[in-house]
């Protein structure tokens, strides 16, 4: 397992600290990317500087875990799990994270593991944690894949989203930039990594409108990102109805091991299970408070809340999937 | 009475909109939108026996912010509400809507949903009848994280154009206020959003006026913007005098019409 941790050079708290280690990081990743290995021992609370840290869950597929945080000045945006998948003649890198900053340590990542070239960014969804860390691999001039509806939300997003990450990470990753897929997918894509195959499908209507999901044959792993969501409060952003019908679908895959988009399990068929049970309850109880003519502001304040403590950031989340859940439903005749 | 506010949401969408930084970095918008509606009229702050204004603190999904107002006037006294301003300062467009009631309202009340994009003030300015000003408003932070003004799905939006709802969620009883309660199936676009590919921007498509009429009597319209949320939805009130067609008559800025019916019978609460 090559586990680029370098929590090894840090020197604690404060910019100046921060900056020596960083300096010192680029000397030994210069001299050479083994000597950044050697360390891969325990994982640092926050990492600010350096490569990202990556498991190798499955030969050739490695998995960044991000914080199951919203982004912060402190996490820079590296709030969900991103990767890359290494084939025989270069690599596709699988989201970017929440900002310039952790799409360049992502970048650094892939450096550290291997020389061959970064030829695909796959973007898994228009969420901005797992987008805005692309501009990091422009100068790689690789193809930038994604779910044919995501060009039309990064355009009806990007200014919003460029916003609200200033204002919540800061002016210092100012450089973060929407860039949109080169090549549109808009039901199944195969990506040749060279002796891999990467198995691309863009699912109907779920977490998001722009879905996408990819199946590497030569290992068995099928990286979901945010159609699973573990731990993170699963968050309704297309369509309820649309994401438990997907979610029924995932359930008659086979894989040997999925990636989710937050957070990690033993067991992801229990972890699917969960975040099901989650949605129905917000399926059944918008839909009898949308039948007992109760407003939409007392749904939020109703619907769901014995949930609360299975899952994190639910107070950060539940609201909104209520809201967007009611829009949804009132339409059902 | 219409064209001025047609013309005023029309240079606020053209004026203060595009670009949008203008609307973002001038700490003066309210006071450009005072001007311009209210010149230098007075507004009373003093609200707590004329409006309330019902915000969410945060706007969980910035697409989708439920917000109520209620008026707090005695019925039946000497002032009523006439019209009301609804006012997001930090919007690209920050007059969202000009609500108008008539003796047949009975409550000048009213809930719908809006988008708010960043922390702003939302505000509600009620004209009564004697001819003065008072303005409700309240500070809404902006959503975190991944929620945006955009739809959600504007292929389904846009497959279910122009569908609509009208319904009573009360038994009938005349001479008195009832709420019902309008919703438009609309996507309701900005025309603010840029096609990546083309860099041009897409049209607008948004609901602009609804006219509300009971037997026939005018109960509520409203001149109103892409500040609404997708599929506009509004609850208000009216005052049945007798059996009679609750009717609502909507026009988009492409100049589509749309219009839904409701007959009304003593005793009946029902829903088409």
């Amino acid at each position: 397992m090559a586990v680029t941790d370098i929590s090894w050079l840090r020197c604690g708290i404060g910019t100046l600290c921060r900056r020596i280690c960083r300096i010192v990081c680029h000397l030994v990743c210069h001299i050479g990317a083994t000597l950044c290995f050697a360390a891969g021992l325990v994982h640092a609370d926050v990492e600010h500087e350096g490569a990202l840290p990556v498991a190798e869950v499955a030969p050739g597929i490695f998995v960044h875990s991000g914080h199951q945080e919203v982004s912060t000045a402190h996490n820079h945006g590296d709030i969900c799990n991103v990767g890359f998948v290494v084939g025989s003649r270069c690599v596709a890198v699988v989201d970017t994270g929440g900002s310039i900053v952790i799409g360049r340590r992502l970048r650094a990542a892939v450096k550290a593991t291997t020389a061959l070239p970064i030829c695909y960014v796959i973007n898994t969804h228009i969420h901005p944690d797992h987008i805005f860390g692309n501009a990091a691999f422009k100068e790689d001039k690789p193809t930038f894949v994604g779910h044919v509806n995501l060009a039309a939300a990064m355009a009806a997003r990007g200014r919003n989203y460029r916003n609200a990450l200033i204002r919540d990470v800061g002016a210092d990753v100012a450089e973060s930039e929407i860039i949109p897929p080169t090549q549109p997918v808009a039901d199944l894509y195969d990506i040749d990594l060279g002796d891999r195959i990467l198995k691309l499908r863009a699912w109907p209507t779920a977490h998001t409108n722009n879905d996408l999901t990819i199946y590497d044959e030569k290992t068995g792993t099928l990286w979901l990102s945010d159609l699973l969501m573990i731990g993170h409060t699963p968050v309704v952003d297309g369509s309820l109805t649309g994401w438990l019908k997907v979610i029924g679908d995932v359930a008659q895959e086979q894989p040997e091991r999925v990636v989710p988009g937050h957070g990690s399990a033993a067991n992801w068929r229990q972890a699917l299970a969960a975040e099901e049970s989650y949605l129905r309850v917000l399926l059944n109880e918008t839909r009898a408070a949308i039948k007992a003519k109760k407003t939409m502001q007392q749904a939020i304040d109703s619907v769901g809340w014995q949930e609360k403590d299975k899952w994190l950031l639910f107070e950060e989340f539940h609201r909104r999937n209520v809201t967007a859940s009611y829009a949804e439903l009132e339409w059902e005749d | 009475m219409p064209v001025t506010h047609r013309f005023l949401l029309l240079l606020a969408a053209c004026v203060l909109a595009p670009p949008p930084v203008i609307a973002e970095t001038s700490p003066d918008v309210w006071d450009k939108v005072r001007t311009g509606l209210f010149a230098g009229r007075p507004i009373s702050e003093q609200i707590e026996d004329v409006i309330a204004l019902d915000t969410p603190m945060r706007a969980e999904d910035a697409s989708t912010v439920p917000i109520a107002i209620h008026v707090k006037l005695p019925a039946g006294g000497n002032r009523s509400v006439q019209k009301i301003y609804l006012v997001i300062d930090k919007n690209p467009s920050p007059l969202g809507a000009v609500f108008t009631f008539f003796p047949d309202s009975g409550r000048a009340d009213l809930e719908t949903r809006v988008r708010v994009e960043e922390y702003s003030f939302v505000r509600a300015i009620a004209e009564l009848s004697d001819g003065s000003l008072y303005m409700a408003a309240n500070y809404v932070k902006a959503a975190g994280g991944c929620s945006a003004p955009g739809g959600k799905d504007q292929a389904a939006a846009l497959a279910r154009l122009g569908k609509m709802k009208l319904r009573i969620d009360e038994p009938i009883a005349l001479d008195r206020p009832i709420q019902a309660q309008l919703m438009v199936s609309h996507p309701n676009n900005s025309g603010l959003v840029m096609d990546q590919m083309t860099r041009l921007y897409e049209p607008s498509n948004f609901v602009r006026r609804i006219e509300v009429t009971y037997a026939g009597r005018p109960v509520m319209s409203a001149d109103v913007d892409f500040t609404i949320s997708e599929n506009p939805n509004f609850r208000f009130y009216f005052v049945p005098r007798g059996d009679g067609e609750l009717k609502a008559e909507v026009v988009d800025s492409h100049d589509l019409k749309f219009e839904s019916s409701l007959a009304i019978r003593q005793g009946s609460g029902v829903a088409n």
